[in-house]
This record gives structure tokens, C-alpha cells and sequence, in this order.
């Protein structure tokens, strides 16, 4: 301790709530030796809502409309997990073409948020031209959410039992168009951003998590992949109609930020390559199961998850046999990515506070939930 | 030799002048920077504001002059209020010895370069002190970021000058551009140009240098806390010195007014001039549209492990070439193969093996193979009757 005791005093450095770079309203209590950060301690709950107790006084079908609220970048997974607990719960057989439209769908969003992940980035790092190049082409997605389920951002899409209606009659080419674009879009990121020499040595070696404290730290997505662990629950326990399609899960080795944001570059191609299987696979066929207007399930409980593209999404519903969960808990891949932020940020710069903050992609709407 | 009226008379109207004639370069540049990223961005940028938005930045310095002037309450306020003075004073006195032509400058001093030196180192002073007076950690952390930074990147954009003016023989910009008229001195010396180019860039505090202004950091650093008038000065500041960059180039480098085919007449001199001063200042916003953001300490160890030994192997070389009276060819050629020596190491060292790793990740993913569907198989034809 003689060190600590002959150092001048620390610097306390409070980042966020209201921060550019926090992705929301997450706040870093920074304790700073010059540059060099020494002690973070993390302050979460600016934007707890309650989801999980609200979910108790709602009935089944009004709470897919609460995991819109929980990660708002990618909803539709969100929903998808959700609805699939309910279903586990109750039995029921969804339609294979309702199916591979959920699925569809939630890899859209996949790439979306992925998209949404490679411009921020860029911005955290101080690149501000990549963001504008993947918000064009998230915007093409959006699009299509909005002529699938109506709404850009809070679906209420995915229904026990199916989904809420048919997709449009033009919906194939319009997917089909779009993901030109998106392809382009996402080489483009890659070429201006991924070997950009600046950006090389902003994220090569910060951040570093090696696949132990990964595993340990509870952390999931590509965020544990790019330490090299190949977990994907896609893979590891395939739901819907992922074991119809073929697909890479993208392994890295050395757990920095480059690593975990190449992840995700990766990912994007992965999941364009899947959206174009279930096209091609779409059945025909109804979308939506024969089920009571108000679901009931029966009493039980039940744990079900789901790869969202922040890492393993988890919902653990209790039925006492009402219309209303007796209660709810979801493991949001967030919160449990961000357990990792200490051991990955003591030692480094307050710079790297934002680009490893960056790399982890935190949505705070699900870390407060 | 007395001063008369006269002379105090013109001594006023030139400064009036200048300030004007920067402050409307400065504006300018904020609609082009604008305007210019917003298309590499694939936007359109101001275009509201008059004709191709060109009043943008007019409606811009309205709303701040407009703007209620906040000071955080535990700042010292009289160091809080002079900063952005220090600052915006040295960026425009710089100016009286910048040549536009051979005779259009406000004083044609015999050591305008080293006036130039001189006037561009003050302006840290300011920026030091209006983030130690805000009482703002933020802007604390970003005014030490900004010293640290523009005292080291002063020392090679100096040696650079300082060749320039070994290669000329003298220390007055229009000596050293009358001596560039057959050739500009960036075919002599390109490494000397880029390096310039580079400290230039970190000197004014632009991408990839922006670390002690760095928005998603320190939000900003020692300006995080000024608003309205006093924030549009340091914005006009730091535009100037955009600027300034862009004409120290183009005087020191691109062969400020003149060009191989003989004497131009003044106001094609001057324009000529300008378009170069405006070319090297586009390149500056294509920087800051295409790169991130460096870290401090890398910054400081390319500062003063690659810029600062370069700029004095060029001083040298330069020396040795004047010295010794080898043809200019020779500087040329050793110039080139020091710069792409450095380009080399930089792509071997830092792009090869990222884009081997990636590639790496691309090919042992771990592949998931489809299984076969049980149910209805390839349903080709049923898909085309559904859609129509």
C-alpha cells in the first residue's frame, strides 16, 4: 500500500448518467491516476421501469409489449423469447411458416442491432462517418419492420401462438432488395473502419478478457465468442427453425475490442446468409395457432432462452394457472455482459473506459429492465 | 523613424481588415466542413439556410451571440473569461505576416516564420487555462490533454519549419515561396510536407488528434463548460487555425501563389493562393470525416518516437543536401524512401496482421450444419402461388 499512500490524491471522474458516450444512462464512477483509470465502480437503475413486476399485473398477451421496452434495439428477439416461454408453458405447436418468419425477422433484427453496434463504435472511437453509413442501411430494416408489423420500434409482433398477421404480399423482394443494400452497407463499414489504422490501436489489446473470466464472468454474444468460447445457443440449443439452416458462428482468440467488434461484423454476414435460407425455406400455411383469445397456462414453471444479439437472453416464468404470470425474471445478456466492464477496464485510460463500454454494446433498457 | 497619425490610422483599419477577412475564412469553412462531410457522409448537410445552406453558419453565430453566457459557479471567473482571448488573439495575430501575394500582407517581416512560431505557441496558454479555470473535471482532463499534446506537436511542426527555411535561406514566407517558383518544395521534400501535414493536424487539435476536445471523452475538454459568445470565439479560433494550417501548407509546401508558368497577375495570385489554402484544409476535414480518434498516450509516443526523430532526419538531410550542394533529386529520392520505409513498417506492422486475423475468424467459425426439414420439402412452387 506504500505506493497508494505515496501517490497524490486520485481523481474522481463521475461518467454519465448524462454522458455522449454511455449508450444511455449507464454511470462509471472513475477513480483516475492521471490518465490511467484505477478503481470503476458501475451505477445502474436510471432507467429501471419495473418491467418484471409489471409483468405480473399483465395478462399474457399485453406483456410481449413490455419486452419490446427491455432491449429496444432488437424487440423482436426480445418478444420472440418471450412468446416462446408461453408456449413452452402451454404446449402449443406454432405453424412452421409463422415459425420461420419469427425467425426471419429476429435475424433482421439481429443484423439491425449489429448495424447499430458498428456505427456507435466508430463514434465511440471518434469515427463519425461509419454511423451514418450503418444507420442508412438499418433504416432499409426498419423499413421493412414497419411494413411487417406496423411500427418501427415496438412491434407487438410476435403473438402466442404465431405471429400477429402475414407478412405482405411483396414482403420476399422487399427482405430481398434491402439485404442487397445491407450486404453493401456492412462491407462498407468493414473497409472504412475494421483496418483503419487508428481504429487498429484503439481496439487491439484494450480491453482484454481471456475465455476463463469470460466464462466466470457470466458473459455471453459475441462477447464471449471473441474470447474463443463458441457458445451460441443457436447452436448449443436450437429453437424455432434454426436447425434448418445453415450457418458459421465466428470464433475469436483474444478477447480485446477489435475482437469483439469484428465478432459482430461477422455475425451480420451470418445472419444476412440466414435470412436468405428462410426465404428461400418459407412455407406456406397459417401463421397463427387455433388457441383461446386469453392465454392460460397452465400451473408450472418453466426457463427458456434464446441468442438475442447481445448474448443469451433467459426467461423464467411461474404460472399459478390465471391469465397473469405469478412471476417473471429475465437474465438479460446486458446486465451480465457488464459484470465483465471492471476486470476489463482497471488499468486502462479513460479513453478506453468508452471503447471498451463501446465493445461490450450495453442496452440499458435491458440492464435496468 | 516616427509614428505619424497615419501610420496608427492604418494600423487600425489593417487590423480591422484582417480580423474581418479571417473571421469570414473561418465562417466559411464552417459551412464547407459541413457541407463537404455531409456528403461524405451521404447527406446533404445545411441546405435550409440560403442558397446551398451558405447562410448556415450566419444563423449558427446569430443563435450563439444570442445564447444566455453561462459560467459553472465555482470557476475562476476572470480566467474563465480571458481564456477564450488567449486563444483567439495568437490565431489572429499569426495572420499579420502571412503573405496572400508577394505584397499583400499586413507586415512583410524579414522572420515571419519565425513570428509564426512564436504567436502559434501562445494560444496553449488559453486553452491550459480555460480548462483549469472552469472548475469542470472534464475540462481539467482535457486541458492537460491539450498541453500535453500541442507542446509536443510543436516541436516538429518548428523543425519542419525550420528546414523550410534551410532550404530556402530564408525565414520570410515570401522568400521561401519566390524560391518554389519553378518547383514547389513538396516534390523536393513530400516527407516533410506529410509530416507537417500531421503535426499541423494535432497542433490545431483536429481528427485524429481531437483528444483534448474529443466529444465522446471528455465532451468536449476545456470548452465543456463555455456557451454562447465565449464558445463562438474558440470556434472561430480554432477554425482560423484550421485555416492557418491549410495556408501554412500551401505557403510552406504547394508554392503559396505562384506557379511553373511564369507571373501570375495579384488577384489570380491570390486566388490561386486561396485555392490551395482551401485545398489542404479539404484534406483536413477528409481526415476527420475518415479516422478515429487516437488515445493519448499514442499519441504522445507518435509524437515524440516517430514525428519528432523524422523531422530531424529530414532537417538533416536537408542540411547535408544544401551543404554539400548535391543536385535536388538526391533530397527528393531520399525523402520518398523515408516516407515509404515508414509507410511500409506502418502497414506490415499494424494492417497485415489484422486483416490475417480476420480472415482467420472468417474461415474457423464454427460451421452449423442445416438439418434435413421432416415436413414439406423445398415448397417452390406452393412459395410463388402464395405470393401472387
Amino acid at each position: 500500500m506504500t505506493t497508494t499512500d505515496q501517490r497524490q490524491v486520485d481523481m474522481m471522474l463521475n461518467l454519465g448518467p448524462q454522458h455522449p458516450a454511455t449508450h444511455g444512462v449507464f454511470r462509471m464512477l472513475l477513480t483516475l491516476d492521471g490518465e490511467r483509470i484505477v478503481d470503476m465502480e458501475p451505477h445502474i437503475g436510471y432507467l429501471h421501469r419495473g418491467s418484471e413486476k409489471l409483468c405480473e399485473n399483465e395478462s399474457y398477451g399485453q406483456i410481449v409489449t413490455l419486452f419490446d421496452r427491455m432491449d429496444y434495439i432488437a424487440n423482436l428477439n426480445n418478444e420472440l423469447v418471450f412468446v416462446r416461454a408461453v408456449e413452452r408453458l402451454m404446449g402449443l405447436e406454432v405453424p412452421e411458416r409463422a415459425q420461420f418468419i419469427r425467425v426471419l425477422l429476429c435475424e433482421l433484427n439481429r443484423v439491425a442491432s449489429h448495424l447499430l453496434f458498428l456505427g456507435t463504435y466508430g463514434l465511440d472511437v471518434g469515427a463519425m462517418t461509419p454511423v451514418m453509413y450503418t444507420f442508412r442501411e438499418r433504416e432499409r430494416i426498419q423499413n421493412i419492420f414497419e411494413s411487417v408489423t406496423g411500427a418501427r420500434l415496438m412491434h407487438n409482433y410476435i403473438r402466442i401462438g404465431g405471429i400477429k398477421e402475414d407478412v405482405p404480399s411483396d414482403f420476399t423482394a422487399r427482405v430481398r432488395a434491402a439485404l442487397e443494400f445491407v450486404k453493401r452497407g456492412v462491407d462498407e463499414t468493414d473497409r472504412l473502419l475494421s483496418f483503419n489504422e487508428v481504429f487498429l490501436l484503439r481496439t487491439k489489446g484494450v480491453g482484454v478478457i481471456d475465455a476463463k473470466t469470460a466464462v466466470s464472468c457470466g458473459l455471453t454474444g459475441p462477447n464471449l465468442r471473441a474470447s474463443g468460447v463458441p457458445y451460441d445457443v443457436r447452436k448449443d440449443n436450437p429453437y424455432e427453425v434454426y436447425p434448418y439452416l445453415t450457418f458459421k458462428v465466428p470464433v475469436g482468440e483474444r478477447g480485446d475490442c477489435w475482437d469483439r467488434y469484428y465478432m459482430r461484423v461477422l455475425e451480420c454476414h451470418e445472419s444476412i446468409s440466414m435470412i436468405e435460407q428462410c426465404l428461400d425455406l418459407l412455407p406456406d400455411g397459417p401463421t397463427m395457432t387455433q388457441t383461446r383469445r386469453i392465454a392460460r397456462p397452465p400451473k408450472g414453471e418453466v426457463y427458456v432462452h434464446a441468442e438475442n444479439p447481445r448474448g443469451d437472453i433467459g426467461v423464467f416464468l411461474v404460472s399459478d394457472g390465471s391469465d397473469k404470470p405469478y412471476r417473471l425474471k429475465v437474465r438479460p445478456p446486458s446486465f451480465c455482459n457488464l459484470v465483465a466492464l471492471r476486470p476489463m477496464l482497471l488499468n486502462s485510460y479513460v479513453a478506453d473506459s468508452i471503447a471498451i463500454l463501446g465493445s461490450i454494446d450495453i442496452v440499458l433498457g435491458e440492464v435496468d429492465r | 523613424m516616427s509614428v505619424t497619425l497615419l501610420d496608427i490610422v492604418w494600423a487600425a483599419v489593417g487590423a480591422v481588415a484582417l480580423v474581418t477577412a479571417v473571421s469570414i475564412l473561418g465562417v466559411s469553412l464552417v459551412w464547407l466542413e459541413r457541407k463537404f462531410l455531409g456528403r461524405l457522409q451521404g447527406r446533404p448537410g445545411p441546405n435550409r439556410v440560403g442558397p446551398f445552406g451558405l447562410l448556415q453558419p450566419v444563423a449558427d453565430g446569430i443563435k450563439l451571440l444570442w445564447k444566455e453566457d453561462v459560467s459553472p459557479g465555482p470557476s475562476a471567473k476572470v480566467l474563465f473569461y480571458v481564456a477564450p482571448l488567449l486563444v483567439f488573439v495568437p490565431s489572429f495575430v499569426v495572420w499579420l505576416t502571412i503573405p496572400f501575394t508577394r505584397d499583400l500582407a499586413l507586415r512583410n517581416l524579414d522572420t515571419s516564420v519565425f513570428f509564426f512560431v512564436a504567436f502559434s505557441t501562445l494560444s496553449i496558454v488559453g486553452v491550459l487555462l480555460a480548462g483549469w479555470s472552469a472548475a469542470s473535471k472534464y475540462s481539467v482532463l482535457g486541458g492537460f490533454r491539450a498541453a500535453a499534446q500541442l507542446v509536443s506537436y510543436e516541436i516538429p511542426l518548428i523543425v519542419i519549419a525550420i528546414t523550410m527555411v534551410a532550404l530556402a535561406g530564408s525565414m520570410s514566407f515570401v522568400d521561401i515561396v519566390e524560391a518554389q517558383r519553378t518547383v514547389p518544395y513538396i516534390a523536393l521534400v513530400p516527407l516533410a510536407a506529410v509530416l507537417f501535414f500531421i503535426a499541423g493536424l494535432a497542433e490545431i487539435g483536429r481528427t485524429p488528434f481531437d483528444i483534448y476536445l474529443a466529444e465522446s471523452e471528455v465532451v468536449g475538454g476545456p470548452l465543456v463548460e463555455y456557451s454562447g459568445a465565449h464558445w463562438a470565439v474558440f470556434y472561430l479560433a480554432e477554425y482560423g487555425n484550421t485555416f492557418l494550417v491549410g495556408a501554412l501548407t500551401a505557403l510552406l509546401f504547394l508554392g503559396g501563389w505562384s506557379w511553373p508558368f511564369g507571373t501570375l497577375p495579384a488577384p489570380a495570385a491570390v486566388a490561386l493562393f486561396l485555392t490551395k489554402s482551401y485545398f489542404v484544409t479539404v484534406l483536413i476535414f477528409w481526415v476527420r470525416g475518415t479516422y478515429p480518434r487516437l488515445r493519448i498516450d499514442q499519441m504522445m509516443s507518435l509524437g515524440w518516437k516517430i514525428l519528432i526523430p523524422l523531422s530531424f532526419v529530414t532537417l538533416v538531410t536537408v542540411v547535408v543536401q544544401r551543404f554539400y550542394g548535391w543536385p535536388s533529386w538526391t533530397l527528393t529520392l531520399m525523402s520518398l524512401a523515408t516516407l515509404a520505409l515508414a509507410a511500409w513498417l506502418q502497414t506490415r506492422l499494424q494492417g497485415a496482421p489484422a486483416r490475417a486475423l480476420a480472415e482467420k475468424y472468417r474461415r474457423d467459425a464454427v460451421v452449423v450444419q442445416a438439418k434435413p426439414r421432416l415436413h414439406r420439402e423445398a415448397p417452390a412452387a406452393a412459395k410463388v402461388e402464395a405470393s401472387s
